[in-house]
């Protein structure tokens, strides 16, 4: 009964390729941003930031560029933890170079860097497609991180190899290094994440995401009827590693303090791809929900026994956590492999017609 | 200048001042070829048959060989002594991976039928985790030797007289060779000669048209799978000799991928040739090039190669041609 | 049939003396034959002929070991198809080439995707220029749209359609990039009688409305009887004739090679509203 669509009428173009036609929708999402920069600062204990938030709005920065490159331009990657090392690692450098800099500024920069990496890595892309290009993102993951531990001026020759986020403020708050508090540091993160959400989205309902979405489906089709591949892939390959560069840097500075290139490997490349697979392939939503799901079903997962009263030895939890973990992916894999985006709008299209069936 | 000068030439004369050094390393090199191989052809089965990059190949691996170590530790346990217990927990294993190949084919792959590759090679990821955690937990997560002795092989070292000095083979890594051989030989004739064979080579290429003409999809995913798993549990015999029964194993999917790229996705003799070339290249990168450029380039050494390879034959040196059409 | 007063201008597209291999296959021999503006032009023959071969060969999709293609007067070097495509050339695949994942409205819109000038940080912020070019080509998006008559499915995602509604959404698409000349790839392949007269209809007017040249594929004879002033038929990889549809029902060669024989002579003229009986189907 609540979600109906009758008496908006959409008498423009521009009305009816806005990003949410259905009045409710725009009132619900905006209200979700508000609830979320204003809630959890006045609300949540620190754990919440430390074990839910910061994670959650850092790698959902990583899934939305991740998603542009394979979901909507369909180039598979597994480089994502390369990229958001490049980002990470110059982040550091600028920061320790020019301490006048402005810590938004920083992270800018060093998501340009990456975005220049990322271009690199992604020239092979022209040539090879698939699975091959992923083999070839494999290359440049591996290499990103080996380039970071060996050679030491990235890290400013630190004899621990660890790069540690210097302390700074933006108008005058803290929102890096140990006195930074975690409201602080997550509403920094939110924001970047809510700009390129909508950044993102602009861009995909336009000329942008048209042509990636032509070579994903298509891509011999696409360049017969003139789009331009190399172009069109390597600004995927860029605005990507710009967003993972970001959410490097933010990793570092706004939540982990300290890290070492192991935060950077493999792992956490497949945990982005999990997320932007099981959120939805071509989905800004899905980047959300993705993310969500990824960072909360270890925490359930560890949180549920005991309160349901079981007692389960730490090593038994990992071996269950790993198994349930691949479980779920092939179930929802079988189950919905456009995954929670496209569950979520099978809801909604349900919700338009309740409490009728159809 | 001349650092990279000397990073340029410097290898090569190391190479040429001590030949049976660099001989030394060229077969060390073959040899953890091998290995790589051995890893390769299971994905090469998976693929050629089925079309499915299996990344739970690795995982196969050390799940195979955690069963095996597991049964022999309980045999063992019994007093069991009329024979090495290794030969039942053998039999047991082969069995415990045919049992996988039915699970993975009814639970995976038949509700994924005709669904697009990626969300084939993500569900392989999916069964991965799976497999690692499931194996942990019935056998344990700590290191565990293999006791290859009890098959016959020992643990000593057969020494080649070249020019004038020697080079060194362990036993253990001829077995392998000798087993990776005898493995590629059948299954060479297995995909050329066998009924079977060509309907696997059909299914690769199609799975609604294979379905269409009769082939029993479900049998023959148990089949390949099985197969798979047997090779798995070779490679898991030979790795796990070599260095142990450990969870590194699982990340042996990630050091194949090279070896696929330059045997070809689809070659059996591929896999062979491309793990020796991907472990000389790797040996000889790592002992004459690090001095100057830095340790660990065995980390991305197989990939930078693959990426080459990629640019310029992306079938690899013995897989199909592509030909795109529209 | 050409109608009376139609004007059929100096050579628009010119393909001299192409050869296409691959690896041992000869598709196509030493091949030439002229498409001249405003025109509609038929490719026909049996399966395997060459034909749609030809057309890859003229999009630059594929580049033959031997021969040119002059296009406007300019013989052009090996061409990427996105250059092809710049310089008017638009086209429609046997296969229906649509972008699956895409609605009908959005896979017409990226066939303007040559018309539309970028720039990334407008397009982000989805304001301005970069607002007012969308809304721009939208509006001529949709001409095309009520033009082939697809206004109710435009949200339909392009995968979801019946194949006759796919093709028509593909000719919508290549109309969008307001070609000069215009390769239809068997557009009414397993399509009904109304469906075919739809589509004829179509290309008619395109062809007399916008002057589009047009080159088309087809295996129904009553339709290139009807509809073309010109007809190219390859066999085999070679031409074995070109000339106008009557020249070309009395042809030999191609009686041999594709039409077969007629039962009743003369073959009956064809009123476009009759059901297509043709000469011989090849």
């Amino acid at each position: 009964m609540l979600y109906r669509e009758t008496g908006q009428f959409k008498t423009s173009y521009a009305d009816d390729q806005a990003i949410f036609p259905i009045a409710q929708d725009r009132f619900a999402v905006l209200a979700l941003v508000a609830v979320a920069f204003l809630v959890p600062p006045l609300l949540f204990s620190n754990y919440w930031f430390e074990a839910i938030l910061l994670p959650l709005t850092i790698l959902s920065l990583a899934a939305l560029g991740l998603n542009l490159l394979t979901g909507y331009a369909g180039q598979i990657s597994l480089g994502t933890g390369g990229f958001m090392a490049v980002g990470a690692y110059s982040a550091f450098k600028l920061a320790t170079g020019i301490p006048e800099l402005n810590l938004i500024v920083v992270f800018l920069i060093a998501g340009l860097l990456a975005a220049a990496v990322g271009v690199v890595f992604g020239l092979p892309s022209l040539r090879i497609k698939g699975f091959y290009l992923a083999v070839a993102t494999l290359a440049s993951q591996f290499f990103l991180v080996w380039l970071f531990n060996k050679v030491g001026w990235f890290y400013n020759n630190n004899p621990s190899g660890t790069i540690t986020a210097p302390p700074r403020t933006l108008f005058g708050i803290m929102i890096s290094g140990p006195e930074a508090s975690p409201q602080a540091r997550y509403i920094v993160a939110l924001a970047f994440v809510t700009v390129a959400a909508l950044a993102c989205k602009n861009l995909v309902r336009g000329r942008i995401g048209r042509s990636w979405m032509a070579i994903r489906d298509m891509d011999i089709a696409a360049e017969i009827i003139g789009i331009r591949p190399l172009r069109t892939k390597l600004l995927a390959f860029a605005l990507s590693s710009f967003l993972c560069g970001i959410a490097g840097a933010e990793l570092v500075f706004l939540y982990l303090g300290s890290v070492e290139t192991l935060a950077f490997d493999i792992t956490i490349s497949f945990q982005v791809l999990f997320m932007v697979i099981i959120g939805g392939l071509g989905s800004i939503l899905g980047s959300f929900l993705g993310a969500a799901f990824i960072v909360l079903m270890p925490i359930l997962l560890t949180n549920i026994p005991p309160a349901l009263g079981l007692a389960i030895p730490i090593a038994l939890q990992k071996h269950l956590e790993l198994m349930i973990f691949g479980g779920l992916i092939v179930f929802f894999l079988i189950v919905e492999p456009h995954g929670l985006a496209r569950l979520w709008q099978i809801t909604k299209e349900k919700l338009r017609l309740w409490p009728f069936p159809h | 200048m001349d650092a990279i000068a000397n990073g340029i030439v410097g290898p090569f004369a190391d190479m040429v001042a001590d030949p049976v050094f660099f001989l030394e390393v060229i077969v060390t090199g073959l040899m953890a070829g091998v290995m790589y191989s051995l890893v390769a052809l299971g994905f090469v089965l998976i693929f050629k048959a089925s079309g499915v990059f299996n990344f739970a190949q690795g995982v196969m691996v050390l799940f195979a060989a955690l069963t095996l170590v597991g049964f022999e530790a309980v045999f063992r346990s019994m007093g069991l002594t009329a024979v090495p217990p290794m030969i039942p927990s053998l039999a047991l294993t082969v069995i415990a991976m045919v049992a996988l190949a039915f699970a993975i084919e009814r639970l995976v792959l038949r509700p994924l039928v005709n669904q697009p590759d990626i969300i084939l090679f993500m569900s392989t990821i999916g069964i991965t985790f799976f497999l690692e955690g499931f194996g942990e937990l019935l056998w344990g997560g700590d290191v565990k030797p293999l006791p290859i002795e009890q098959f016959g092989v020992g643990s000593g070292r057969y020494s080649i007289k070249i020019g004038g000095g020697q080079v060194l083979v362990q036993e253990i890594d001829l077995t392998a060779a000798v087993v990776a051989g005898v493995l590629v030989a059948a299954l060479a004739v297995f995909f050329q000669r066998t009924r079977i064979g060509r309907a696997l080579r059909a299914v690769a290429d199609d799975h609604q048209a294979a379905l269409s003409v009769g082939i029993p999809l479900k049998h023959i995913w148990v089949i390949v799978w099985s197969v798979a798993g047997v090779v798995a549990l070779a490679a898991g015999i030979m790795w796990g000799a070599k260095s142990g029964v450990q969870f590194s194993l699982s990340l042996l999917a990630l050091r194949a991928l090279p070896v696929l790229i330059l045997g070809g996705f689809t070659s059996v003799p591929g896999a062979i040739v491309g793990g020796l070339i991907i472990g000389v290249g790797e040996k000889i990168a790592e002992t004459f090039w690090s001095p100057y450029v830095g340790s660990a380039i065995e980390n991305w050494f197989a990939y930078g190669l693959a990426l080459v390879f990629l640019l310029f034959r992306p079938q690899g040196l013995f897989g199909e041609r592509i030909i795109e059409r529209v | 049939m050409t109608l009376p007063n139609k004007k059929i201008g100096d050579v628009l597209l010119k393909v001299d003396g192409i050869t296409l291999s691959f690896g041992g296959v000869r598709a196509i021999r030493d091949v030439s034959f002229e498409i001249r503006e405003h025109e509609i032009l038929a490719i026909i023959g049996p399966n395997g002929a060459g034909k749609t071969s030809m057309l890859n060969v003229i999009n630059g999709f594929y580049h033959p070991q031997v021969g040119t293609i002059t296009y406007r007067g300019v013989t052009r070097p090996r061409a990427a198809p996105y250059e092809v495509a710049a310089q008017g050339i638009a086209r429609t695949f046997q296969n229906v080439a649509l972008f699956k994942g895409m609605s009908v409205l959005d896979n017409i819109m990226t066939g303007r995707l040559l018309k539309m000038r970028g720039n990334v940080l407008l397009e982000a912020l989805y304001w301005g220029p970069a607002r007012r070019q969308e809304m721009a080509h939208r509006a001529f998006v949709e001409r095309i749209i009520d033009f082939l008559e697809i206004q109710a499915i435009r949200r339909v995602p392009a995968g979801r359609l019946p194949y006759g509604l796919q093709k028509r959404v593909e000719l919508a698409r290549a109309l969008a990039a307001e070609p000069t000349l215009l390769l239809l790839d068997e557009p009414m392949a397993g399509m009904n009688v109304e469906e075919k007269e739809d589509m004829c209809r179509f290309i008619l007017d395109v062809n007399e409305e916008f002057g589009t040249t047009i080159a088309l594929i087809e295996h129904d004879m009553g339709v290139v009887m009807d509809i073309c002033d010109r007809i190219v038929v390859l066999d085999y990889g070679r031409k074995i004739a070109d000339g106008p549809p009557d020249a070309i029902r009395g042809d030999q060669a191609v009686i041999d090679a594709y039409l077969g024989l007629s039962h009743d002579e003369p073959a009956p003229r064809l009123a476009a509203a009759r059901e297509p009986v043709a000469a011989g189907e090849g």
